[in-house]
């Protein structure tokens, strides 16, 4: 078996792709093929390296142990040769590793011309992303499969890492400056987005989703907003579903995907902002003194301009939604904030 | 070591221990061994607590959400392992722990250079060690990260400045005693101990003393301008003043990546004792050896780039620091080789320490050949910010560093207590500690090769398995550190009186009483042959 997936796994290095890689996950980028090429590389590199490392640990121990009586030990203070040998053997594999790495990432790093553009901005902790004609989307977005495209991501307070593990890129999103990921998507379909740069309490939560589109469904998206083909976790695009969502499950779903869920919980569970858990219909004490009655009204308020009116006890530490959330999308947060008694 | 001493008569000189009473008497003592010894209990206790801490993460992993702590505490907790295990554990545990007692010892020398000076930096220790543990119980903890990466660190509201003032006055520590550490290699060498007749551990101690007075003023100043841009907001690198955070990344690792070989070279002097003595076989090649730990320093000054690739720094400087951190690799495969063939035609005894030393060969293997994956670029930034560089560090720090401590101690404890540790059954916490170390780890590099970010409370689902695994992991080591206390603390009431030399070493801390004397050797040693002339003899 071993030996099978060492030979599969040269054909693999040769560019033979005849077996699945040690990663297994969707290679939804060119670059994704060349980081498991050389992955594979390594990882049966070390195989070799580790196996023959240990038969001589555990061959020069049963052979030479103190109960092997009949034999003498040697006197052996050590060989130029054998010296030299694993000096240079390593080092030329080491230089070998770092030329393909390299290689590759010069690759990955190139600035295509004409690429399609998208800023992304990172903060505490959701992704917005807006297109060249004034689209803006939260913690979804929207790239078309075989262009390449070019994400110009900052931050706007402190340190977060667009990760990309089905594209097998990253990079850190650091407040003051601009970097960027290009890439050209090979696969249509959902594509995970991790920040991995630990970046406070919600770090973990501080999810997004990346939906591939055919070209022609990537244009209509970008004309109306509406993706055909896919239904995102947002509601906007179950339309089609043989049974509507309510208005307080669609607002269970704009609360997942646009990262609500991160500070504020359903269950009573306090944690960066207010639980929901019947919340609605209460008197809020303000921070600054005065209350301040839950309705539809001071959530829409609560929603668009954070700063408002603070929540006793709270950091102001909300982003303003005020056009990322359409009228819509609002109406049923609010049904489901209601709906959490 | 082959040596001339010229017989004593009596022997009425108490040793160490018992050289006098009381608590005053070891809080003012002057003798490096005592020193050593109280290194060596503030260190475990720290190591007991950043177990604790490690142990309570891999609980809280049990389920993809909340299973026993909020986010906020988890934050604190991965911080205070990672802070208390690397400050206050790792780099003093070997140098000034063992380092303390064995470098006089195996040099011939009385004490080291400066023992008021050593003294002193356990104080300091404790002082910066005091400083962290009060932010923890007293103040509101901290949660950055042990990397206090900033904006984050300049933002968040915990104890950031207490810990960091921690760190400094820790590091002055580690700056005192290297500096101690070398005047004593180069000024209280016994006559005919030339360098080249140094045993390894002087050696690798040697070159961790470089880095360590080199370049832990480093993070010193670093920690000082963190603390200054929180209080004072002078605007070095928070990006709304017009600084630089990415700057701080490269202040911190410029220390930190050294510090990595001051956590490891120790701990591959240590391997390079254990091997030749349980092997009954001269070290081979002992210049490689030698030399490839002075090589190790200096590269690690031109490396610290490498935990930046995905940071923003510029391509250049990626490519720069990839090809110097591949280079890095070569020595450190040399000493692996060279620990290997020593054993080729030895006499091999499978004592615990010796057990130490092969599960270290296993596991800092995996550690060296994983840096590998994080060396090549390409494959950096796919798996950069992963449990797979969580996975890798372990089998360096973890596989490496602790495996080789443990072994040291158990080697040493003869000689330091006078006792000796119950073989049976140190060998099976030995098993339980290599065993619950793989379970942990393994799972971590198929994690993070698999997209799975660190330091997250909450993991998507279908990495609930492998955390499981790991989870259990942590309990089986549990029960290997466990009955190792048990036998060692044993051993101290009803362990077997250890003779001077019990596993036939030659270096010269074998030739004096167990546990030593006050002043370590009644005559001057004289050394007149390499330490380990291991003769060819009949099985």
């Amino acid at each position: 078996m071993l030996k099978r997936l060492g030979i599969l796994g040269v054909l693999n290095v040769l560019g033979a792709n005849a077996y699945a890689s040690m990663i297994n996950l969707p290679q939804a980028s060119e670059m994704a093929a060349r980081v498991d090429s050389l992955y594979d590389f390594l990882f049966w590199l070390s195989v070799v390296a580790l196996t023959g490392t240990t038969i001589a640990l555990l061959l020069f121990v049963k052979k030479y142990h103190r109960s092997q009586k009949g034999r003498e030990t040697a006197y052996i203070l050590g060989s130029h040769t054998l010296e030299i040998t694993w000096t240079v053997i390593p080092l030329l594999i080491m230089l070998f590793v770092f030329a393909w790495g390299y290689k590759d990432y010069v690759f990955s790093r190139l600035d295509p011309p004409g690429a399609v553009e998208v800023n992304v901005v990172g903060r505490q902790w959701l992704w917005n992303f807006e297109y060249p004609n004034g689209r803006k989307t939260m913690n979804e977005f929207y790239l078309p499969k075989g262009k390449p495209v070019k994400l110009i991501l900052t931050s706007e307070d402190v340190i977060h890492s667009f990760f990309l593990p089905n594209m097998r890129t990253k990079t850190d999103v650091v407040p003051g400056m601009y970097v960027y990921l290009a890439f050209t998507p090979t696969l249509v379909g959902d594509h995970p987005v991790y920040c991995s740069m630990y970046c406070g309490t919600g770090h973990s939560d501080m999810l997004a989703t990346l939906h591939v589109l055919e070209p022609a469904d990537y244009e209509t998206w970008l004309q109306t907003g509406k993706a055909p083909g896919i239904v995102p976790a947002a509601f906007h695009g179950s339309e089609g579903d043989a049974k509507p969502l309510s208005q307080a499950e669609k607002g269970a779903a704009v609360a997942a995907s646009k990262g609500c869920i991160a500070c504020h919980t359903a269950d009573g569970t306090k944690k960066i902002g207010p639980s929901w858990k019947g919340i609605y219909g209460t008197e809020e004490a303000l921070e600054g003194g005065g209350k301040a009655k839950v309705d539809e009204n001071y959530i829409r308020e609560s929603i668009m301009t954070p700063t408002a009116k603070i929540v006793k006890g709270f950091p102001p530490s909300m982003p303003p939604f005020a056009g990322l959330l359409n009228d819509e999308e609002v109406n049923a947060l609010i049904a489901y904030i209601k709906s959490l008694k | 070591m082959a040596s001339i001493t010229v017989p004593h008569g009596h022997t009425e000189h108490k040793d160490y221990i018992h050289e006098a009473d009381g608590i005053w008497s070891w809080l003012t003592t002057l003798d490096h061994k005592r020193i050593g010894l109280m290194y060596m209990v503030t260190t475990m206790i720290f190591f007991a607590a950043g177990g604790f801490f490690a142990l309570a993460l891999r609980l809280e992993h049990w389920t993809p959400t909340q299973t026993i702590m909020t986010a906020g505490t988890y934050n604190k907790y991965f911080t205070l392992h990672g802070a208390i295990m690397v400050f206050l554990f790792i780099i003093p545990s070997i140098p000034a722990a063992l380092g303390n007692f064995m470098l006089p010892l195996m040099i011939g020398a009385k004490d080291v250079a400066f023992p008021r000076l050593n003294l002193a930096s356990y104080y300091i220790f404790l002082a910066g060690a005091g400083l962290a543990l009060y932010a923890i119980v007293f103040g509101e903890g901290v949660d950055t990260g042990w990397t206090f990466y900033t904006p984050y660190s300049i933002k968040t509201g915990s104890s950031v400045v207490l810990v960091v003032s921690g760190v400094f006055l820790a590091g002055f520590s580690s700056i005192f005693t290297g500096l101690n550490f070398i005047a004593t290699i180069h000024k209280l060498r016994a006559p005919g101990m030339t360098f080249h007749r140094m045993p390894l551990f002087v050696w690798a101690t040697y070159a961790t003393s470089i880095l360590q007075v080199m370049a832990t003023p480093v993070i010193g100043i670093t920690m000082v301008l963190l603390a200054m841009e929180r209080f004072l907001h002078i605007g070095i690198f928070d990006a709304k003043l017009g600084g630089d955070p990415v700057l701080f990344q490269h202040f911190f690792w410029f220390y930190s990546h050294p510090a990595v070989y001051i956590m490891i070279l120790p701990g591959m002097g240590i391997i390079s004792e254990l091997i030749p003595v349980f092997a009954r076989k001269p070290i081979f090649g002992y210049r490689a050896i030698a030399y490839s730990s002075l090589a190790i320093a200096a590269i690690s000054f031109l490396v610290w780039g490498h935990h930046m690739f995905v940071s923003g720094q510029s391509d250049f400087a990626n490519i720069v620091f990839s090809l110097l951190t591949v280079l890095v690799a070569v020595p450190t495969a040399i000493k692996i080789f060279n620990w290997t063939a020593t054993l080729y035609k030895g006499n091999i005894k499978l004592d615990t320490p010796m057990l130490y030393a092969l599960g270290f060969i296993f596991l800092f293997s995996i550690g060296g050949l994983t840096g590998l994956f994080l060396a090549a670029l390409s494959v950096d930034v796919h798996l950069t910010e992963t449990y797979f560089v969580v996975a890798h560090f372990h089998y360096v720090m973890m596989g490496g560093t602790v495996m080789a401590m443990l072994g040291g101690f158990h080697y040493w404890w003869p000689k330091i207590f006078g006792k000796m540790y119950p073989e049976m059954i140190s060998r099976v916490g030995w098993f339980f500690v290599f065993m619950g170390f793989n379970t942990i780890f393994l799972p971590q590099f198929w994690m993070g090769a698999h997209g799975m970010p660190r330091r997250y409370y909450n993991y998507p689902p279908q990495f609930q398995l492998a955390h499981q695994i790991s989870t259990v992991g942590s309990w089986i080591i549990l029960i290997g550190f466990l009955i190792h206390t048990f036998a060692l603390l044993w051993s101290l009431k009803y362990g077997a009186k250890a003779p001077n030399n019990p596993w036939g070493g030659k270096t010269l801390e074998w030739t004096v009483e167990s546990p030593p004397t006050m002043h370590n050797f009644h005559e001057q040693p004289v050394v007149t042959a390499f330490p380990y002339e291991y003769k060819s003899e009949r099985v």
